[in-house]
């Protein structure tokens, strides 16, 4: 049980390959670290772990299943993307947004779901913000959305891709330690890409370069 | 629609004050060894600037709602000295960027402005503002979207002008596309054909074009990691270290620490400290609670949150009466 990158080459078109027979274990409870520099395919491997890219050659297995098996349900990897304000439909009101994190449900079951799980409150979400519009609220609101959205799907592994770059210091350990009590709570695992090594000690229980 | 923005009260003293030690707290502020002022006076001064809209009120229903003011910005002080880089931290969505438009004199028709601001010593008004707009003040936006797409660069860095003054102006184009490390046929280019670092050298061009004296730069560096952000700076260091003054906005206050002389501490509509770099060394040095939470939310610090209790109720730090600190 856990989720497994095996030998995964990617490149994008007309370019050499960013990634070349990359694997990658996540046990759950687990905290992996990506390190490596500026470019080198940390935002590429995420979106292929999350399914969101498929890669050239190698696989990706969720707790033994590919991300096929998923289909029609919320796939138990998700992934917090880096930028917020590309992750939402711009014509969509946020509540409806956050509500798409519980598959399968109405809006109203859904947000009332994820105030009883104690999602809106653990990331400061206020309830005048879901008649809201994407542009209407700031990167560092929007982020606390993409966070519930994901959690609300109730993923083995999350997938945070510079989760907290844009937001100011005290909001960024609020945000992580909401984050990390949840993880602990669920036992999920996490991947963590960031720029700032001291965040990294932090969080991380295991480093992997790229 | 009122308007009344940034009125010098004309019976106000002009910040004028004389030699002082550094880490002596003058002003609301205390000072980093960049600091100096010269003829005795502070690049750019700010005092108990508020901001407020007139607006509907949102919680009340359709039809039925009456006009409510909404306080973004209250009791707002703060002083560029030329040669320094003022950084000012606070949170995404707190406002900050009301700051940067009230200096640089750019107000919504609904919006209410009250304060002083005394720029190079004399107190300036609304409407002085609009002409130091460019021409004193300027600004340094985030980015590329800043540009018009449609028009290459060369043309969008000179503006709207033509004969004599024309030619003087691509003549100090040329100049500073030289100086600031830029191949000639930038000027040909249009704006999705640069990079991310030459856009924002082009950026700065446009906001030097007219030899300012204090640049605001609005979170300049945007999605970019420390090393690069601190790289993306070097041009506004040199700028200050050339003696000008800097204001920069950021949420990024490891960044700040990084590149800037001193920091104001922005929280909830106001700057509750202002501060040189070097008192983040050690949060003894930090006067204010909520700078001192600030410290320990850092990665390195500890990583803590404090109680928000500790510092709700505490009021911004100052010197007390200014007319004393003369």
């Amino acid at each position: 049980m856990s989720l497994v990158a095996h030998d995964i080459t990617f490149a994008y078109p007309q370019a050499s390959p960013l990634l070349r027979g990359f694997s990658l274990e996540v046990e759950p409870g687990e905290r992996v670290a990506l390190v490596a520099l500026s470019g080198a395919g940390k935002t590429t491997l995420c979106r292929i772990l999350a399914g969101v890219l498929m890669p050239q050659a190698g696989s990706v297995t969720v707790d033994g299943k590919g991300h096929r098996a998923y289909a029609g349900c919320a796939l138990s990897v998700q992934l917090i993307a880096q930028h917020p304000e590309l992750a939402f439909d711009p014509r969509m009101r946020m509540g409806r947004s956050l509500a798409e994190g519980a598959v399968g449900r109405s809006v109203e079951e859904a947000l009332a779901q994820a105030e009883s799980e104690g999602l809106v409150s653990a990331f400061g979400i206020r309830r005048e913000w879901y008649a809201r519009l994407p542009h209407e609220l700031s990167g560092g609101e929007l982020m606390r959305f993409c966070i519930a959205r994901a959690l609300l799907a109730h993923p083995r592994y999350l997938i945070c891709d510079e989760m907290t770059a844009m937001l100011d210091a005290l909001t960024q350990a609020e945000v992580w330690h909401a984050v990390l009590e949840i993880a602990r709570e669920r036992d999920m695992g996490l991947v963590v890409v960031s720029h700032a090594p001291a965040l990294i000690d932090c969080i991380a229980t295991r480093r992997v370069e790229l | 629609m009122r308007n009344d923005a940034a009125q010098a009260r004309s019976g106000a003293h002009p910040p004028v004050h004389g030699p002082h030690g550094d880490a002596e707290l003058h002003h609301h502020h205390s000072h980093a060894p960049t600091s100096h002022h010269p003829g005795n006076h502070h690049l750019l001064s700010v005092e108990d600037l508020s901001v407020s809209f007139d607006m509907y009120d949102p919680e009340a229903p359709y039809f039925r709602a009456g006009r409510v003011e909404r306080v973004q910005l209250h009791d707002l002080t703060l002083s560029v000295h030329a040669g320094e880089m003022l950084a000012v931290v606070g949170a995404s969505g707190s406002g900050k960027t009301l700051l940067a438009d009230a200096i640089l004199g750019l107000f919504e028709p609904n919006a209410c402005v009250r304060g002083r601001i005394w720029f190079d010593g004399e107190p300036v008004d609304a409407s002085a503002l609009e002409r130091l707009r460019g021409h004193g003040i300027s600004l340094v936006p985030q980015g590329v979207a800043h540009l018009d797409p449609l028009m290459r660069v060369g043309d969008q860095i000179v503006g709207a002008c033509r004969g004599a003054v024309r030619t003087r102006r691509r003549a100090r184009m040329r100049e500073l596309l030289e100086s600031y490390g830029l191949a000639a046929d930038v000027e040909r280019m249009y704006p999705h054909e640069l990079s991310g670092g030459m856009a924002r050298r082009v950026l700065l061009i446009c906001a030097l074009m007219d030899d300012p004296r204090l640049i605001v730069a609005d979170e300049p560096t945007p999605g970019l990691d420390l090393e690069l952000a601190v790289h993306a700076l070097d041009d506004l260091r040199a700028f200050a270290d050339g003696g000008g003054g800097v204001l920069l906005i950021t949420h990024d206050l490891e960044l700040a620490l990084t590149v800037a002389d001193r920091v104001a501490v922005f929280h909830d509509g106001t700057i509750v400290e202002e501060t040189a770099t070097a008192s983040f060394d050690d949060p003894a040095l930090l006067r204010h609670p909520f700078s001192r939470a600030l410290w320990h939310a850092l990665p390195e610090n500890g990583f803590t949150i404090v109680n928000p209790a500790e510092y709700a109720d505490a009021s911004p730090v100052r010197s007390g009466d200014m007319e004393e600190t003369v």
